[in-house]
């Protein structure tokens, strides 16, 4: 009876002193706060030494860079969305967002080369231009050529590097090349073949567009990449709407109706209300009569769309 | 396997638990079930994937610190502790003594890595029954996939053959020098298929012998870690598996008739 009283004694004066630091390391932050969070850093780049160092728990380890990767991006994009992003480089450069995304998931690839989400990851907001993601559609595809070379029979891979040549660069020539080379891999879907021939003959389209983010969207592994896609998908009904609003204003201006504000045109009975965006945001109106997408729209901006070669069909 | 090989064995097996040996293997579960609650929230879908990858390497890492650190004592603290001498009065063989405390730390390893293995399956079965439809459709393997059994099996015969470099070290060794050649020919044997390719940068034929012996004496450890390719649904096949185990067994009979050799041969007097 006499040692259990003690035992409990012992742990309740535990506790109690534990307790009593915790309240003076409080006092103590609150004197002195302690110093933010430093600067984003990466110790260790060569996914070689890594490697060595993980002694053979290499997937282990490359799951640590994963977190740390999403975890990375997620906290710069909620800077990004709190604070004032930084500055664009003089001469209009881009600023390199996101310096750490690719090491990190550079890394994560080395130390498991078959982490297929990692590379399907980075070739979204790797290549999403900022503050989005890095815009470095060549590091996106750098990353997606190192994850077809751990796995040949990646469609998908071949699939995504498309879509960046497509999407990102505009370079349709390579974007068919690589669709093609796509559609000949064993569980391909069939659109990848009619795809790689529009896209060369054609160029780009909102209709192809379309069908290769329900493509990505349908394929992706996780809610990030699913929600990209819905928000693209969502972009391109949001283009769609607004040349559907653009119509009935040129039209209601051809008719003579005065086109600088909403309540002019509904007064004309040239629409029935204030025309909204996939997100329920109305669209704004210019004096000249242009419909734009609101800059309060989560959709905003809208991306530049990739553009068809061929306007005219042939004779 | 003789009497008395068996019922040291089981003697070690009974010490084991008496030192509170299995006590890891609720550290483990711990570990794994909160791990699965927190990983939910950091992975991004990766979670059934990382928790396979944590299972799989907290079971090779514990396993490796019982193998070590039980493994370098299974002899060399018999004999600080005097009771040798009790031992080898008994009509016991020195080869049975050897064998015996080698087969009883066996024993305890297969034993936590089937109980690891266990606990594992069911938090993975725990997230496979919470898990969305939609959430389930992005992973490379189902959850419960019984081609983890491979993995456990090889990162088991891997410990093996961890445990008999300890018990072969502990025949002539003190407990730290043990612990720390064990752990040296662990980390080697881990990167052993380097030696094979140093004769793509050493010139001189000598050296390229050395390398050469080394990578076929020292232990290739490498080939039992099939867990990434386990978890990414990449195949192992039967013949791998099998000649992997093979390998295991005559490296340890090996060095089990090494150490059983340098133990015949030390004077207790």
């Amino acid at each position: 009876m006499g040692s259990r009283l003690r035992t409990v004694g012992a742990v309740v004066v535990a506790a109690v002193l534990l307790g009593g630091a915790a309240a003076v390391q409080a006092a103590r932050e609150q004197r002195v706060p302690p110093p933010p969070p430093s600067e984003d850093s990466l110790y260790l780049t060569s996914g070689t030494a890594v490697r060595r160092l993980t002694v053979g728990y290499s997937a282990l380890a490359a799951d640590l860079y994963w977190i740390r990767a999403i975890q990375y991006y997620g906290g710069v994009k909620l800077r990004f969305q709190k604070e004032q992003p930084p500055a664009a480089q003089p001469g209009g450069a881009p600023v390199e967002a996101y310096p750490l995304l690719y090491p990190l998931l550079d890394l994560t690839t080395s130390l498991d080369p078959w982490f297929n989400i990692a590379y399907r990851f980075g070739s979204i907001f790797l290549a999403e231009p900022y503050p989005g993601g890095a815009g470095r559609p060549d590091l996106a595809v750098t990353l997606l050529e190192k994850g077809l070379a751990a796995r040949p029979d990646k469609w998908e891979y071949m699939q995504d590097i498309g879509f960046v040549h497509y999407w990102w660069r505009h370079d349709y020539r390579a974007a068919s090349d690589w669709f093609a080379r796509a559609s000949t891999v064993d569980g391909a879907p069939w659109f990848l073949k009619s795809l790689a021939a529009t896209t060369l003959a054609e160029g780009g389209d909102r209709q192809s567009s379309r069908t290769m983010w329900e493509a990505i969207r349908a394929s992706a592994e996780i809610d990030w990449l699913r929600n990209d896609a819905e928000r693209r998908l969502s972009q391109l009904d949001a283009a769609d709407w607004i040349d559907q609003v653009q119509a009935d204003v040129n039209r209601a201006r051809a008719a003579g109706a005065p086109t600088s504000s909403w309540a002019d045109l509904i007064r004309a009975g040239a629409l029935r209300g204030v025309p909204v965006d996939p997100t329920r945001t109305p669209f704004e109106l210019d004096p000249s009569g242009t419909v734009r997408l609101s800059r309060q729209s989560p959709l905003f901006p809208l991306p530049l769309e990739p553009q068809r070669t061929m306007t005219a069909p042939q004779p | 396997m003789s009497r008395p090989v068996g019922v040291i064995a089981l003697n070690v097996f009974r010490e084991s638990v008496r030192d509170k040996v299995l006590y890891n293997l609720v550290f483990f579960a711990i570990v794994l079930m909160g791990a699965s609650y927190l990983i939910g929230q950091l992975t991004a879908g990766q979670d059934v994937k990382i928790i396979k990858d944590l299972g799989l390497a907290a079971t090779s890492i514990f396993g490796l610190f019982i193998a070590v650190f039980i493994g370098i004592g299974l002899v060399s603290k018999e004999v600080e502790r005097r009771s040798i001498y009790i031992l080898l009065a008994k009509p016991i063989e020195r080869y049975e003594l050897v064998i015996g405390k080698y087969l009883g730390l066996v024993l305890t390893l297969a034993v936590n890595v089937a109980v690891m293995a266990i606990a594992l399956y069911a938090v993975l079965a725990y997230m496979a029954w919470a898990a969305p439809p939609l959430a389930e459709a992005g992973w490379e393997r189902p959850a419960l996939d019984p081609a983890m059994l491979t993995a456990f099996l090889l990162t088991f015969c891997e410990l093996a053959i961890v445990t008999a470099i300890a018990v072969f070290f502990s025949t002539f060794s003190t407990p730290i020098l043990s612990a720390a050649f064990t752990f040296a020919l662990f980390v080697a044997g881990r990167f052993s298929a380097d030696l094979r390719n140093f004769n793509q940068v050493i010139e001189s034929p000598v050296a390229n012998g050395l390398t050469t012996g080394l990578y076929w004496i020292l232990p290739n450890l490498s080939p039992f870690d099939v867990r990434s390719q386990v978890v990414h649904g990449q195949p192992v096949t039967a013949a791998y598996v099998a000649l992997s185990i093979g390998y295991a067994l005559l490296y340890i009979g090996a060095l089990l008739v090494a150490s059983t050799a340098v133990f015949s041969r030390r004077d207790f007097k």
